[in-house]
C-alpha cells in the first residue's frame, strides 16, 4: 500500500484508521490529492467512504493516523477550522438550512471569512455593513454560478427542487473559497442528463477556480468520466488505486463489486 | 441595506408604525393614576419581555432549550441586593460604599451603586455565568442540554436560597437566605433623579419600556447578522453549519451569553422595583414560566415573544389574581360549592394554556417568518427532518 509520498500534494492521509468501537469503518487507508485535480473515492456501499470524508472534514477524529492539507497537520482539527482552511463539502442527503432562504444558506457558506462580532453587529458599524452587502452580492453571484434561476435566490431551501437544493449546497460550498472541495455523491437522484452537466460543471470549476476536487460516486460514467485518478475501498480498506482504465480492470475492484468469480477467471 | 423583507418593500409603513406604536405605550401611564394597579401588571409585563427576548435569543435562535433560565433572573437580582442595599453594611467601616446615588442613600452603610452600574455588572456576570453553563453542554444535544440546563438553574436557585450559611470575603453572607434583602435602593438615574416606587409607578414603566426597546434593538440586529445566521443554521443542523466554518464552540457560548444578559438587566430592574430580593423565588416554575411566553408567542419569532411575555404576565398577574379569583368569579364557584382559589393553581392554569396552544397554534402566536412558511407552504422537496440526520458528528 502507498503511502502519501509528495509534499505536493495539497490532500494527504498516512494510514488514516477510524474505529467505532470494535467496528473499524476505516482503516489503514493512505491516498494522496494533487492541487487541481479531480479523484475520485468509490466502493460498495458502507465502505467506510462517507466516513473517510468526515474525517477529513473534522467531523469525525481519526482513531490512528495523519491527515496533512496544504502542508498543515489537521489530524482532529475543528471542522470550522478546516474549513477555514479551505475544505469545502456537500453531502450524501442534502443538509442545507431548510428554514433559510438560498441566498442565506450560501451566506452562511461564508461564515468563516467574514469578521463581524457581536458588538459590531449590534452596532451596525460601517465596516459590518459593508461586509454584510458584499457577502450578499456575492452569494448571489455564487448561486448565479451554479446555475439557480434568479426567482428562487429568495426562496426557501426546503422549498426548492431536489436538483435546485443540490447546487445551492454546491454554491454553499463554494462560497467559503475553498482549495479542496469534497461532493459526497453529488449526482445521486439525477437523471443522466443531469449528471453529465454535473460533470461538465466539476471540469468548469477546476479551470475557472483552480479547485481540486475529491468526490464519492456511484455512477461510473460520471467517475470514470471525470476522474484523473480513483481510489477504491471495500469493507474500510483501500483496495485499489489508480487512473480510471486500471481501476476498472482491477481484479479486486471486480470482485468487490460483483463478488468473487468462479475459478478466478478474467475476460 | 440587509433589513427585514417586509419593510424593504414598505420602507415607511413599518418604521411609522413602530414610532406611533412606541408612542402610544409611552403614553399609556398618563391615562391612569401614578400609583395604579394596572401600570404595575405592566410594568411586570415588560420585565418580562426583557427575559423571554433574552431565553429566545437561546431557544428561538439557537436552538438549545434551556430551563434553567431562572439562574440570571437569580444573579440579575442578586446583584442589587449585593450592591444596592445596607446588605454590606460591615463594609468600609461601616461608612459604605457609594457610587452615584441620591443624597438620601449616600448616608447609609453598604454598598450603593447607580442603576446603570448595576445593568453592567449584571450584564457581566450574567454573560459569564451563560458562557459557564454553555460549556458543560458543548458535547450535549437536544434533551439533554435541557437536563443540565434545569440542573444549573436549581444549582444557581439552592445556593442562593441557602447563601446565610455561606461567607465570602472575611465574614459577608452570599445572600440573605430565605430572608428577603431589603430594602433595595429606588433607581436613580442621570437627570431624572431618584425614582419612588411608593408614590409613582411612572418612571419605573418608562424606564423598563426603554429597556424593551434596546433589547429589542440588539434582538433585530444580531439576527439579521452573520452571529443571528450562525445561530439559525445551528438550530437547523448542527454538522452542516460546522461542515460551512461556524465555530460550535463560540457560536453556543455567545448565545447563551447574550441571552443570559438579557436574564440578567431584567433581575436588575425588578431588584429595585420589588424593592427587595427573594431567594424563594428562583424555582424551576419561573424558567417555566419565561419559557412558557416564549412557546406562547412563537419560538425563534422577535414579536411573537414580546406577545408571548406580555400576555403570560398578565394571565399571571392580572386574570388570575384580579378576574378568575375576583369577587364575580369567586361567587359563581361558592355557589357551585367550589372553594378554590386560583391562584394556587396558577401552573395548572399556564399548563391549561400551553396545552390549547399546541392544539390549535404550534406554531405560537406569531410565528417565526421562516416557520410559518415552512408550515404553509407544503411539502415539495422538503428536506430530512433535521432530527433524523443528527447522529453522524461527534465534535
Amino acid at each position: 500500500m502507498s503511502t502519501g509520498n509528495g509534499s505536493d500534494a495539497l490532500l494527504a492521509t498516512e494510514h488514516v484508521t477510524k474505529a467505532f468501537g470494535g467496528l473499524v469503518a476505516v482503516e489503514d487507508v493512505s491516498f494522496d490529492v494533487k492541487p487541481r485535480s479531480i479523484v475520485s473515492i468509490i466502493g460498495p456501499n458502507g465502505a467506510g467512504k462517507t466516513t473517510f470524508f468526515n474525517m477529513l472534514t473534522g467531523l469525525y477524529r481519526p482513531t490512528v493516523g495523519r491527515i496533512v492539507f496544504g502542508g498543515t497537520d489537521v489530524t482532529g482539527t475543528r471542522p470550522d477550522i478546516i474549513t477555514s482552511l479551505g475544505v469545502a463539502r456537500t453531502f450524501q442527503n442534502i443538509r442545507l438550512f431548510s428554514s433559510m432562504s438560498a441566498t442565506e444558506n450560501v451566506m452562511v457558506g461564508q461564515h468563516a471569512r467574514m469578521k463581524a462580532g457581536l458588538f459590531g453587529s449590534i452596532l451596525r458599524s460601517p465596516a459590518v455593513r459593508r461586509e454584510e452587502v458584499e457577502v450578499r452580492d456575492k452569494a448571489r453571484e455564487m448561486l448565479a454560478y451554479v446555475g439557480l434561476a434568479e426567482s428562487q435566490f429568495e426562496r426557501l431551501a426546503s422549498n426548492l427542487s431536489y436538483g435546485d437544493q443540490r447546487r445551492v449546497e454546491i454554491a454553499r460550498a463554494l462560497a467559503s473559497e475553498p482549495a479542496l472541495l469534497l461532493l459526497d455523491e453529488p449526482t445521486a437522484g439525477m437523471n443522466p442528463q443531469e449528471s453529465a452537466r454535473l460533470t461538465g460543471f466539476m471540469e468548469q470549476l477546476r479551470e475557472e477556480r483552480a479547485l481540486t476536487i475529491l468526490l464519492i460516486e456511484h455512477d461510473m460514467r460520471v467517475v470514470m468520466g471525470v476522474s484523473e485518478r480513483i481510489t477504491v475501498l471495500d469493507h474500510g480498506t483501500k483496495i485499489a488505486e489508480g487512473p480510471p482504465d486500471e481501476v476498472r480492470a482491477n481484479d479486486r475492484v471486480i470482485e468487490a463489486y460483483l463478488g468473487k468469480r468462479e475459478g478466478g477467471q478474467q475476460g | 441595506m440587509t433589513r427585514v423583507r417586509e419593510w424593504r418593500r414598505h420602507p415607511r409603513a413599518g418604521l411609522v408604525v413602530g414610532v406611533l406604536g412606541v408612542i402610544a405605550v409611552a403614553l399609556f401611564p398618563l391615562f391612569r393614576p401614578p400609583l395604579d394597579g394596572l401600570t404595575n401588571d405592566a410594568i411586570l409585563a415588560l420585565a418580562f419581555v426583557v427575559m423571554a427576548l433574552g431565553l429566545n435569543l437561546v431557544v428561538g435562535f439557537a436552538g438549545l432549550l434551556d430551563l434553567g433560565y431562572v439562574a440570571f433572573y437569580a444573579f440579575g437580582l442578586m446583584v442589587t441586593g449585593w450592591w444596592a442595599s445596607d446588605f454590606y453594611s460591615s463594609v468600609n467601616d461601616e461608612k459604605g460604599i457609594h457610587v452615584g446615588t441620591s443624597d438620601f442613600v449616600s448616608n447609609l452603610p453598604g454598598i450603593h451603586l447607580n442603576f446603570l452600574l448595576l445593568i453592567i455588572g449584571a450584564i457581566i456576570i450574567c454573560a459569564i455565568a451563560g458562557a459557564l453553563i454553555g460549556l458543560p453542554t458543548l458535547r450535549l444535544r437536544g434533551d439533554y442540554i435541557a437536563i443540565v440546563t434545569l440542573a444549573f438553574g436549581e444549582i444557581i436557585g439552592r445556593v442562593f436560597a441557602n447563601g446565610d450559611e455561606v461567607t465570602i470575603f472575611g465574614d459577608n453572607k452570599l445572600s440573605n437566605g430565605r430572608q428577603s434583602i431589603a430594602p433595595v435602593d429606588q433607581i436613580n438615574l442621570p437627570v431624572f433623579g431618584e425614582f419612588d416606587s411608593a408614590l409613582n409607578l411612572r418612571p419605573y414603566y418608562w424606564t423598563v419600556l426603554a429597556l424593551v426597546l434596546v433589547v429589542l434593538f440588539v434582538n433585530f440586529r444580531l439576527r439579521d447578522s452573520r452571529l443571528g445566521r450562525a445561530w439559525i443554521a445551528l438550530r437547523e443542523d448542527e454538522v452542516a453549519a460546522a461542515s460551512m466554518g461556524v465555530p460550535l464552540v463560540k457560536t453556543k457560548l455567545l448565545s447563551y451569553a447574550a441571552g443570559g444578559a438579557f436574564g440578567g438587566i431584567s433581575g436588575c430592574f425588578l431588584g429595585p422595583f420589588y424593592n427587595s430580593v427573594n431567594a424563594n423565588q428562583f424555582q424551576f416554575g419561573f424558567s417555566i414560566f419565561i419559557l412558557g411566553m416564549v412557546i406562547l408567542g412563537g419560538l425563534g419569532s422577535i414579536w411573537g415573544v414580546v406577545l408571548g411575555a406580555v400576555m403570560l404576565s398578565f394571565v399571571n398577574y392580572w386574570l388570575i389574581p384580579d378576574v378568575l379569583d375576583g369577587e364575580f368569579v369567586r361567587d359563581k364557584l361558592d355557589s357551585l360549592g367550589l372553594e378554590f382559589s386560583f391562584t394556587e393553581i396558577t401552573f395548572g392554569v399556564f399548563g391549561f394554556v400551553l396545552v390549547l396552544m399546541m392544539v390549535l397554534r404550534p406554531e405560537g402566536l406569531i410565528p417565526e417568518r421562516r416557520r410559518q412558511i415552512e408550515l404553509t407552504s407544503g411539502t415539495e422537496g422538503g428536506l430530512d427532518e433535521p432530527g433524523s440526520l443528527s447522529v453522524e458528528a461527534r465534535i
